[in-house]
């Protein structure tokens, strides 16, 4: 019994193991070469690699620095719009079934998709966003979007809240749906307004949903790459690159093991950001 | 009050991109920019006639299908089979099975593309819809494991005990009693992989050189060198890649948030 249950396991175990564990040793292994990816002779260099990505290397720094900014915009304006937009859709009625249909459609559409509908939103001369100030009067915000190089990752950010924010929003729902109605019932006898309902019995009870919106929404800003390369082209310029698309860049100019140490330092820094979101989640619930 | 207004300003930032891409696709580029939000003038279907035949986007349309129809079912086989496996083994086989699974949940693809390059390259599989369908497969079976697995654990033991002792192998017991009971399970996590597998660009970017090989979201992404700033163009390219996925949501819609949100918190 308990063998042949192994046997239902050892196709995708196969698999798995063959084309993605064992791929995932063998990027260590690269990681201490300058191999180019296609020449038959390398050379070992060690950690040579890994210390030069860390500490020499501003091209990576700048992909980090804009991933960072990126990750910080969307986590906050994501989980911050996913909430309000769940809290005003909570209740059951027509209305809001049909809203929050509405709200979630863009995660269905592929990345590059969203990109090509916020090229246009963006594009400075014929792009919505400046067509539409200009019809208000407000031609003073008119902005060049992407082409401002020190704020083009967060109109990025701004597009990516727009693709996931309705898909964030299902997951708070579902949180505040969970709320007994007695906490509410509770709050109003004390003659706790809207905004304290919210501040003592929402927020509080939604702490599960937050951590995993966070948790989700982190891990995403990490891999933006397909909605990167489909606003700002392949390769993306430096105001535009973040570390997925910069790992990219460099196997795509033939240092693959520089790439592969590139990569390592990229699952860390996901690691070392999702640890510290644990460590500050648990002692602002505390 | 506040409440209306908010709702009504978000619904206008989505539906009104929606509407200029889809009004776009029937406008010539110098329409589009003269009266980007009203609709066409002069409709014309020129633009789909250039994607479709001149750009060969039915082709790709063809590969996307291809590709999905096998990767998806694979995946889903897979993955129940390794579900059934967790559920039913003893405690410290399962965890082991299950966590061997959960490891790749938490390396992103970008993490290990560059040695899977390399394999597929040496194995020939590179430049072949077969090594995307394979790539899809190990990729999302992760999520797969975790959403079904979950699933399949919190049955009652006695569902499975029931069908052994009137004789029925594992095998029988798999099909019979563990895949129609996890039914809903299957259908959220078969509607999560066909949108992922649907809208991957990382891999085909990464394996397919052929043109003729390419999958909708490559060609999408070719069509930006190539048009720039003629958007009729790529807002075609955007409307024949989204509209398969935008009708099945408009039909399975509860299948489809419970699926993609599935995946997300679990993914």
């Amino acid at each position: 019994m308990k063998f042949k249950l192994w046997l239902f396991a050892a196709p995708a175990l196969v698999l798995y193991g063959g084309f993605f564990l064992l791929p995932a040793v063998q990027g260590l292994r690269y990681a201490t070469t300058d191999w180019d990816g296609w020449s038959p002779a390398f050379n070992e260099v060690g950690l040579a690699n890994l210390t030069d990505v860390v500490s020499n290397d501003d091209l990576f720094r700048n992909a980090l620095t804009n991933n960072l900014k990126f990750l910080l915009a969307v986590v906050i304006g994501q989980t911050a719009l996913a909430l309000l937009l769940a809290v005003l859709l909570a209740a059951r009625s027509r209305a809001s079934t049909f809203l929050r249909a509405l709200f979630f459609l863009p995660t269905v559409l592929s990345s590059v998709s969203v990109a090509f509908i916020w090229k246009f939103v963006y594009d400075p001369n014929f792009g919505l966003a400046n067509n539409l100030l200009d019809a208000v009067g407000l031609d003073a915000w008119k902005s060049a979007y992407l082409g401002n190089e020190s704020t083009a990752i967060l109109w990025v950010a701004v597009a990516q809240v727009w693709f996931h924010a309705g898909q964030m929003m299902v997951v708070y729902i579902a949180g505040i749906n969970q709320i007994p109605e007695e906490l509410y019932d509770a709050a109003k006898t004390d003659g706790a307004g809207r905004w304290q309902q919210f501040r003592h019995v929402t927020w509080p009870m939604v702490a599960p949903a937050t951590t995993l919106v966070i948790a989700y929404t982190t891990l995403q800003s990490f891999k933006a790459f397909d909605l990167i390369l489909g606003l700002a082209g392949n390769p993306p310029r430096a105001g535009l690159d973040v570390l997925a698309t910069r790992i990219y860049s460099t196997f795509a100019n033939s240092q693959l093991g520089y790439a592969a140490a590139e990569s390592i330092v990229f699952m860390a820094a996901i690691a070392l950001v999702t640890w510290l979101q644990n460590r500050a989640g648990k002692a602002v619930h505390r | 009050m506040i409440r209306r207004a908010v709702l009504g300003v978000y619904s206008l930032l989505i539906v009104v991109p929606l509407i200029v891409i889809v009004g776009g696709t029937f406008k010539t580029t110098p329409d589009l920019f003269a009266d980007p939000f009203g609709p066409p003038r002069n409709p014309t279907l020129d633009n789909y006639a250039t994607v479709l035949t001149g750009q060969g986007l039915l082709g790709v349309l063809g590969n996307s299908l291809f590709v999905m129809s096998i990767s998806v079912p694979a995946t889903l086989l897979l993955g129940s089979l390794v579900a059934f496996a967790v559920a039913r083994l003893p405690k410290w086989p399962s965890r082991i099975l299950f966590g061997i699974f959960a490891l790749g949940l938490a390396v992103p693809a970008q993490a290990i593309m560059i040695p899977q390059y390399v394999q597929f390259e040496r194995l020939g599989l590179r430049n072949s819809l077969t090594g995307l369908i394979l790539v899809n497969i190990v990729v999302t079976l992760p999520v797969a494991v975790f959403i079904l697995a979950g699933f399949m654990r919190t049955l009652p033991g006695e569902l499975y005990e029931a069908a052994e002792i009137d004789g029925a192998g594992p095998w029988a017991t798999f099909w019979r009693i563990a895949v129609p009971v996890s039914y809903p399970s299957i259908a959220a996590t078969a509607i999560f992989l066909v949108v992922m597998h649907w809208n991957d660009l990382l891999y085909p970017l990464l394996f397919i050189d052929d043109p003729e090989k390419r999958t909708l979201p490559l060609a999408l992404l070719d069509f930006q060198g190539e048009y720039l700033t003629e958007y009729p163009l790529l807002f075609t390219g955007v409307v024949v890649a989204s509209l398969p996925m935008i009708l099945a949501y408009a039909f399975l819609q509860r299948h489809f948030v419970a699926g993609i949100t599935a995946g997300a918190v679990k993914g």
